[in-house]
């Protein structure tokens, strides 16, 4: 059994959690370990609650797992927010100068260590108040068995810019926090065996990014929109070093008119966006597959529907991506499984969009796109293939211009060379409108039936060759399997993990899933579903975007669609738990669960309370007043947990209806 | 050289014109002709790019690379192939609801930017290939078939926003003004940053109010007035807005200021089209070097 730990870290916006989380994420990479991080944060610069996760293993992770082993909370709202959540045999590291934990918050067999940060830091002068989270991080070193060289190490590559001072107080305060642990609790007993191996520790919109380089991209457009917003950063940061030309436009509309004009002019081009940049651009989609313009087009989907959720995830656009757009034109969608993946899908990307003539929409995700993990540098090539389609350079003079040039020729397999403007003897125009082969309109006045089917056929059977070349889907796990889960894109890690453990729980699982979902293997994956026995579509949307597609393209229906819509990830617990409840007859259980009622009163807390309170025990009450069962939540003082009041949420609904207060109502 | 001679015979298409007999189109049509055979610019370095409306067929009647893009969109798909190969002439032409409807937003932009291209917008004041609504320049008043009331609302002014938004060729054009008009379009080809045309281009089917009349009775050439500099923005800015009685045509303003292409440093390196693809192994492991 591998080793392996889940630390979170609780903060609010703005107290230097990314960077405490950053510097352990590279130590622990550095050491030789993988890792999958998790930022549950908000839409807020500072303030709010951000929840960041990280996963250390001896093996690959790609998704955060069900675990907390070790708590470190920047302030006091991180405390009683997820103390419970540490497991025996845990900890829980925070600034004890100024932060308590109530010990009714926690777990037997949990070790909190508060510090005494003021008089760590004393004698090393003035500090700056995050300076509390280098001291935590030292203490956290200590007790989950990591040498504090590494850390220090990357604390100095950190602040070398800022001169020794800064060095020296980082590197101090680090270590006292170390040593003051280790004097005062023994370690946590994790036994790792480092490789040293060191690994890149990338998000999957920079393997995005560093595809489409290596894979010749030469033109990115786009609008911010999170969480597509990483890729531009990066991007424009390294637009010289990589020979990419990068441009902000004004709108979503510009932006892929923008890179299907760059596409034309013979770039490999490339936009990204999120689910409402990508309805906006949906018209000129449809144009990219009429005038036959390659263009990769990456959806960075966040929870929707419109503005929706902007920092949560969600596989929501499908529907969007397979709709997008007038009429039918050929078009490819490709959704990568994990962060390797990404890079690997934007060469696969370009070199459809340019074989084929078409657009290429990527449908990447927030979960995939922002969430770090480790890669293999092996796994990431830089002679990645780079086929650029059949081209028309020079033309015998008779043959140039209105002789001999057709752009949209007929062909079997439907690809008609391109010709770039600009070279001698090729002149010939492209229109939306539908066209001839020369690309000589054929709408209005002159509508000609004929033409506009042979053309339409032409451009349609591209899918067919598109097809042929895509590696068809195959199980993964034991062949004879009591269930099947069925995923696409950014979820194949948590059904991985969630098959291999209810296999090992004695429920043989296997798992099916697509990368590519446009144009769709649908006669092989109905030959594979055919025998599958209980099978089980699992996707983060309401509906079941894919199921449905499955369903259309290959006339099998599922036997379940397990869904999460709520913003957050899959955790592999979520999807046995809901497997098993399948597997034993049971309905889906939509009641508020426990931790959604005390998610809700933090809200209620938030806008009503002013923060003065925090929720303190729950209790299912029948109540018949409210025409529902509800949730009892007790409001307790923020310190000591005394009651103050109580807030009813309802169970099925999960209407708020009002606190009471059990002391006197002043606020 | 097999090339055959540039003349306006051979910048001819295969394509005859579909517009009414007698529009403002034609007009325009041969401006960019006579300007590309005054220029000696070789066909195939020219791409026009146009949107949607009767106007916007125009890249199918010359002998030059084309795109019939979308409504609205033809700025940003011109923009984005000048950024791709600036060895290009790369021309956007539309009406004026393509532009300053539809795809008002690009225009706006695409000024602040000094893109090296040229936009010329046949301006007939109407929506004629959808038979007759009210465009974004349609005069106050004048009934449409989308106001039979009269529109009540004001004409967009298109040469005070060039103005106002950095464009740095700024011209107004009469399509019946033919030899003004080709020094017009030569000069904005040549023009090193973005040019506007806005070009009066009578419709003869759909506006019955803003006739070739009624332009001839309006307008004056501020070339023929010695005393105009065309060089100085603030006396532009008044002409920009006159629009009633007497209406300027000609070159309102011109300067010069880098272009967007001159700025790009990945530009530096010549056409992107041109340029090497990929990264070697030694550049990737930087990159990838950066994140350990």
């Amino acid at each position: 059994m591998a080793t392996e730990i889940t630390i979170g870290i609780a903060g609010a916006a703005g107290d230097g959690l990314d960077r405490t989380g950053d510097t352990l994420a590279r130590t622990a990479a550095r050491l030789g370990l993988h890792l999958f991080t998790y930022n549950s944060y908000q839409s807020l610069i500072r303030g709010g609650h951000t929840w960041l996760r990280l996963r250390l293993s001896e093996e690959k992770v790609d998704n955060h797992g069900d675990h907390l082993n070790v708590l470190v909370a920047l302030n006091q709202d991180g405390i009683e927010r997820h103390a419970r959540e540490v497991e025996p045999g845990g900890a829980i590291v925070f600034n004890g100068a100024r932060f308590n934990c109530d010990p009714s918050l926690v777990r037997e067999g949990v070790t909190l260590v508060p510090l005494p940060v003021p008089e760590l830091t004393a004698p090393l002068g003035k500090l700056l108040p995050v300076m509390q989270n280098t001291a935590a991080l030292g203490a956290l070193l200590h007790l989950i068995g990591f040498e504090v060289a590494g850390a220090a190490e990357i604390l100095f590559e950190t602040f070398r810019k800022k001169g020794q001072e800064v060095i020296d107080q980082n590197g101090g305060v680090l270590r006292a926090g170390y040593d003051y642990a280790a004097r005062k609790v023994p370690a946590l007993g994790y036994r790792w065996s480092f490789s040293r191996k060191r690994r890149p520790v990338v998000t999957g919109n920079l393997m995005t990014a560093l595809g489409a380089v290596a894979a010749g991209c030469k033109f990115y457009s786009a609008y911010p929109m999170s969480p597509a917003s990483s890729i531009l950063h990066w991007l424009a940061a390294h637009s010289e070093t990589c020979g990419v030309l990068v441009k902000q436009a004004e709108d979503e509309l510009a932006v892929v008119n923008l890179a299907i004009g760059a596409g034309h002019a013979g770039v490999r081009a490339m936009c990204a966006t999120s689910g409402g940049g990508f309805a906006l651009m949906s018209e000129a989609i449809g144009m990219a597959g009429m005038i036959e313009t390659p263009v990769v087009i990456v959806n960075v989907q966040r929870g929707g529907p419109s503005t929706g959720l902007p920092t949560k995830s969600e596989q929501g656009d499908l529907n969007q991506a397979i709709g997008a757009s007038q009429g039918d034109f050929p078009r490819v969608i490709i959704a990568p499984r994990d962060a390797a993946d990404c890079f690997h899908t934007s060469v696969e990307a370009f070199n459809l969009a340019e074989t084929f003539q078409l657009p290429v929409i990527v449908l990447s995700d927030l979960l995939l796109g922002e969430h770090r993990s480790t890669v293999d540098p092996e796994a990431i090539p830089s002679d990645v293939p780079i086929e650029r389609g059949q081209w028309v350079d020079a033309l015998r003079p008779e043959d140039r211009d209105n002789g001999g040039y057709k752009r949209y020729a007929l062909t079997p397999s439907g690809i008609s060379p391109r010709a770039r403007p600009g070279r001698e003897g090729m002149i010939h125009v492209s229109g939306t409108d539908d066209h001839d082969e020369k690309g000589i309109l054929i709408s209005d006045e002159h509508t000609n039936p004929a033409i506009r089917r042979k053309m339409h056929e032409k451009r349609m059977r591209k899918m067919e060759g598109v097809r042929a070349r895509l590696r068809p889907p195959a199980l993964e796990g034991p062949a004879e399997a009591q269930v099947t889960l069925i995923g696409w894109g950014s979820t194949w890690s948590v059904i991985h993990e969630a098959a291999a453990r209810l296999t090992e729980e004695g429920v043989k699982t296997n798992q099916l899933h697509f990368k590519y979902l446009h144009p769709f293997h649908g006669a092989e994956a109905r030959a594979i579903l055919e025998r599958c026995r209980r099978t089980i579509v699992v996707e983060s949307n309401f509906t079941g975007q894919f199921a449905r597609h499955l369903r259309a393209e290959s006339g099998f229906s599922v036997d379940h669609v397990l869904t999460r819509y709520d913003g957050e990830p899959f955790e592999p617990a979520y999807i046995t738990r809901r497997v098993r409840a399948f597997l034993e007859g049971r309905p889906v259980d939509l009641e508020v669960e426990e931790h959604e009622a005390r998610e809700m009163a933090y809200h209620y807390i938030r806008i009503h309370m002013q923060d003065k309170t925090r929720p303190g025990r729950l209790r299912k009450v029948a109540a018949a007043e409210y025409g529902e069962p509800v949730w009892e939540v007790e409001l307790v003082g923020r310190a000591a947990g005394t009651p103050e009041g109580l807030l009813v949420i309802g169970r099925e609904t999960g209407s708020t209806y009002g606190s009471h207060s059990l002391v006197s109502n002043e606020r | 050289m097999a090339t055959a001679e540039l003349t306006l015979k051979s910048l001819e298409s295969d394509v005859h014109p579909d517009w009414c007999p007698g529009c403002g189109d034609f007009g325009v049509l041969k401006s960019i002709k006579e300007a590309i055979v005054e220029l000696h610019i070789p066909p195939h370095k020219v791409l026009i790019v146009s949107g949607i409306g009767c106007s916007s067929n125009l890249p199918g009647f010359i002998r030059a690379y084309g795109v019939h893009s979308l409504h609205g969109r033809a700025l940003p798909v011109a923009t984005g192939a000048a950024l791709a190969n600036h060895d290009l002439h790369v021309i956007a032409v539309g009406g004026d609801g393509d532009g300053f409807g539809i795809g008002m937003g690009h225009f706006i932009h695409a000024m602040r930017r000094n893109l090296n291209l040229t936009y010329i917008v046949m301006d007939n004041e109407i929506y004629g290939l959808t038979t007759g609504q009210a465009s974004p320049t349609t005069t106050e008043g004048h009934k449409t078939k989308s106001t039979p009331r009269g529109n009540v609302e004001r004409p967009v002014q298109p040469l005070a926003l060039a103005l106002a938004s950095g464009a740095t060729y700024v011209a107004r054009g009469f399509s019946a003004e033919q030899k003004q008009l080709t020094k017009l379009t030569a000069a904005a080809i040549a023009h090193k940053g973005f040019s506007l045309i806005d070009v009066f281009s009578p419709c003869v089917t759909f506006n019955m109010l803003n006739t070739y009349p009624w332009f001839k009775e309006r307008v004056y050439k501020l070339e023929e007035d010695a005393g105009y500099d065309p060089t100085d923005l603030m006396a532009a800015l008044p002409k920009s807005l006159e629009f009633g009685e007497r209406i300027p045509i000609g070159l309102l303003y011109r300067s010069e200021r880098p272009t967007y292409e001159d700025t790009e440093p990945v530009l530096r390196n010549g056409p992107l089209v041109e340029q090497p693809l990929g990264l070697d192994r030694a550049a990737l492991d930087a990159l990838l070097a950066e994140t350990m």
